[in-house]
């Protein structure tokens, strides 16, 4: 078990190279350079020595490996637009991002298992149908349109909840934070839970077809040590998609956070596009992305710790 | 959008597998004319995908054909007859913020948001099969060579990637078809070779090569035709996804432009109106939502008829 992890947290090393290369190159696909782009017509000499002042004149290569090593030392660079330094910015904007991914994420897989487990338990009784009905649609919901249904119901038509913003509260354990996240975080909810719900079903169903069912119900055990046996075996397959779903939460909540205008890292990315803010881009991408291959390592020992025959394999 | 990665795609489609399968019709690959014989008799009597079949033929007839349905000029604004409530005498679904048919938008919109979301992943299929076919062939380093590239894309949430690429890039069609096609290669590249492995793998590969046949005949009949059903199946879910990021893209500004009709961005244009017109604006999710889950559905029923796992 150990070497496995030893191992797999070994192998993130060069993903993350890579994923380091690929960012680079994104941001310098574009035309011009990033100062170009903000700038527009100026002062030649003027541009050039900004140019100098944020190293945009040097190689490509030389240009790379300067980012990464200040990037690996927590200096992001400072935005095109506003002068401020990227790293404090990325910052609070995770945590907003955070808090409605992990509120989020949640409310999703406690839904998603509990009416997962049930569904394939109960395979083909009216319960199944509802659940898996409701699981299709819920994949294949484009979730910022989720946001904006929710937002004409509950802002719109009945007054019940905001719909813009992060509220003026400094901490989010305030009634008036809640209020603003609760939208977001439904909208944000429905495809992992609708995932995590059908992976449960699935998984589920297969076991219950296992022969060490049939063993247990020979000796005798109730119905609910049964489940809890199908629920314990169901567990990595249902760890792993909950993980994957949990990064892809806060990877892709661009467009749900474009819909409520939350200051989170989604909204963030989408100013950086429009500004051509190149910096930010970048640490917002970087920073999105290295968690998600954390994530991904977490997930992966944590299914090898569920499921020991994965570690030897 | 978030759903879209490849493993927990893979996963939760594994769902429906040989539950709506009809019983009645003996299951498994026997000879390759029954198989196909038999997977069409399962389609036939699987109402969920016959209903999807044909309501994508309406919505993607409908969208071909519009230049002569006699619609609306799909661009001819009319700043009299904004927002005008579903219903309205000459204007069945309403108007848009700029007096637009909405009709007549939805109908040309499908266009653009079907071929934004059925394009990419045909290229995708593409290179990443080639890929996939290559690495799960020739094995050995050149395996290793194209899946850890593929693993370095897997780092990247779908949607994160394809914002990131289209962002880069700058707004358009045709950056947004090319940044969602980079984010389905490595997908189809990881399922293309995961396949083609455990194909070779059998004996039936095997005694062909002991019987003389030529590596190009032996991947023409024996490997492409077993890796193609599952790949295409699959390619069938990604579209579904794909039509989600496609007017995603363009709901925040990196896909189609106005005045183009694109579902995402009259999502996204009518969005400001969601106080005068709150069901003209949910109209053009509704399409992207409906066109979605039929493809989704559509794969979940080819599965259990193919009698696919992955």
């Amino acid at each position: 078990m150990l070497y496995y992890i030893l191992r797999r947290t070994l192998y993130t090393i060069p993903i993350a190279i890579g994923v380091s290369l690929v960012v680079f190159t994104l941001i310098h696909l574009a035309p011009g350079d990033p100062l170009s782009a903000v700038m527009g017509e100026v002062d030649q000499r003027m541009l050039a020595e900004m140019r100098a002042s944020f190293g945009y004149d040097k190689p490509l290569p030389v240009q790379y490996l300067l980012w990464l090593g200040h990037t690996l030392t927590g200096d992001m660079g400072y935005s095109l637009r506003s002068g401020a330094p990227v790293f404090p910015m990325l910052i609070a904007a995770a945590k907003n991002t955070m808090a409605i991914g992990i509120a989020a994420a949640l409310l999703g897989f406690i839904a998603g298992v509990t009416s997962g487990l049930l569904a394939g338990y109960n395979h083909g009784t009216w319960i199944d149908k509802t659940v898996s009905s409701a699981a299709i649609a819920g994949v294949s919901m484009p979730h910022y349109w989720l946001a904006i249904i929710l937002v004409i119901v509950f802002s719109v038509e009945l007054g019940w909840l905001p719909s813009v913003g992060a509220g003026s509260a400094a901490s989010f354990w305030s009634w008036d934070a809640w209020r603003h996240m609760v939208l977001p975080v439904v909208a944000l909810a429905a495809i992992p839970g609708a995932i995590v719900s059908r992976t449960a079903r699935a998984a589920v169903m297969e076991i219950l077809n296992m022969e060490f069912v049939e063993a247990l119900r020979a000796r005798g055990l109730s119905e609910r040590r049964i489940l809890w046996h199908v629920a314990r075996n169901a567990l990595p397959t249902v760890l792993a998609v909950m993980g994957l779903q949990f990064a892809h939460l806060l990877g892709g909540s661009i467009l749900v956070e474009t819909v409520f205008t939350w200051p989170g890292t989604g909204y963030l990315l989408n100013l950086a596009i429009f500004d051509r803010d190149m910096p930010v881009l970048q640490g917002t991408i970087m920073l999105l992305a290295l968690f998600f291959v954390a994530t991904n390592l977490v997930v992966d020992i944590l299914q090898a710790w569920a499921d020991p025959r994965i570690s030897r394999a | 959008m978030k759903a879209f990665d490849a493993p927990a795609l893979k996963l939760a489609f594994d769902t429906a597998a040989g539950e709506r399968a009809v019983l009645d019709v003996p299951v498994g690959p026997g000879i390759q004319r029954t198989y196909w014989h038999n997977v069409r008799t399962r389609v036939g009597r699987d109402p969920y995908t016959l209903v999807c079949i044909a309501v994508l033929l309406v919505i993607s007839g409908a969208a071909i054909f519009a230049p002569w349905l006699g619609l609306d000029d799909p661009s001819a604004a009319n700043s009299a007859d904004r927002l005008l409530p579903l219903g309205s005498p000459g204007h069945v679904l309403g108007t848009d913020e700029l007096g637009r048919d909405m009709l007549s938008r939805l109908i040309y919109g499908g266009r653009l948001s079907l071929a934004m979301g059925v394009f990419p992943v045909a290229a995708a299929l593409l290179i990443g099969g080639t890929l996939g076919l290559i690495a799960g062939f020739v094995g050995g380093r050149t395996n290793m060579l194209i899946m850890r590239i593929t693993d370095v894309f897997y780092a990247f949430p779908s949607i994160l990637l394809a914002v990131a690429i289209a962002g880069s890039l700058g707004a358009g069609v045709t950056n947004a078809l090319l940044a969602i096609m980079i984010v389905f290669i490595p997908p189809i590249t990881r399922v293309t070779e995961s396949v083609t492995t455990q194909v070779r793998a059998m004996d039936f590969v095997e005694a062909a090569r002991a019987s003389g046949a030529t590596t190009y005949a032996i991947i023409r009949t024996h490997i492409l035709g077993n890796v193609l059903g599952p790949v295409l199946i699959y390619a069938t879910v990604l579209v579904s996804v794909s039509i989600l990021i496609a007017a995603g893209l363009s709901f925040i500004g990196l896909g189609a432009s106005s005045p183009a009709a694109e579902w995402g961005l009259m999502l996204n244009t009518l969005r400001e109106s969601i106080f005068l017109a709150p069901l003209n604006a949910v109209l053009p999710g509704f399409m992207i939502f409906v066109t979605s889950m039929c493809f989704n559905l559509i794969s979940d029923g080819l599965r259990s008829a193919m009698d696919v796992r992955f």
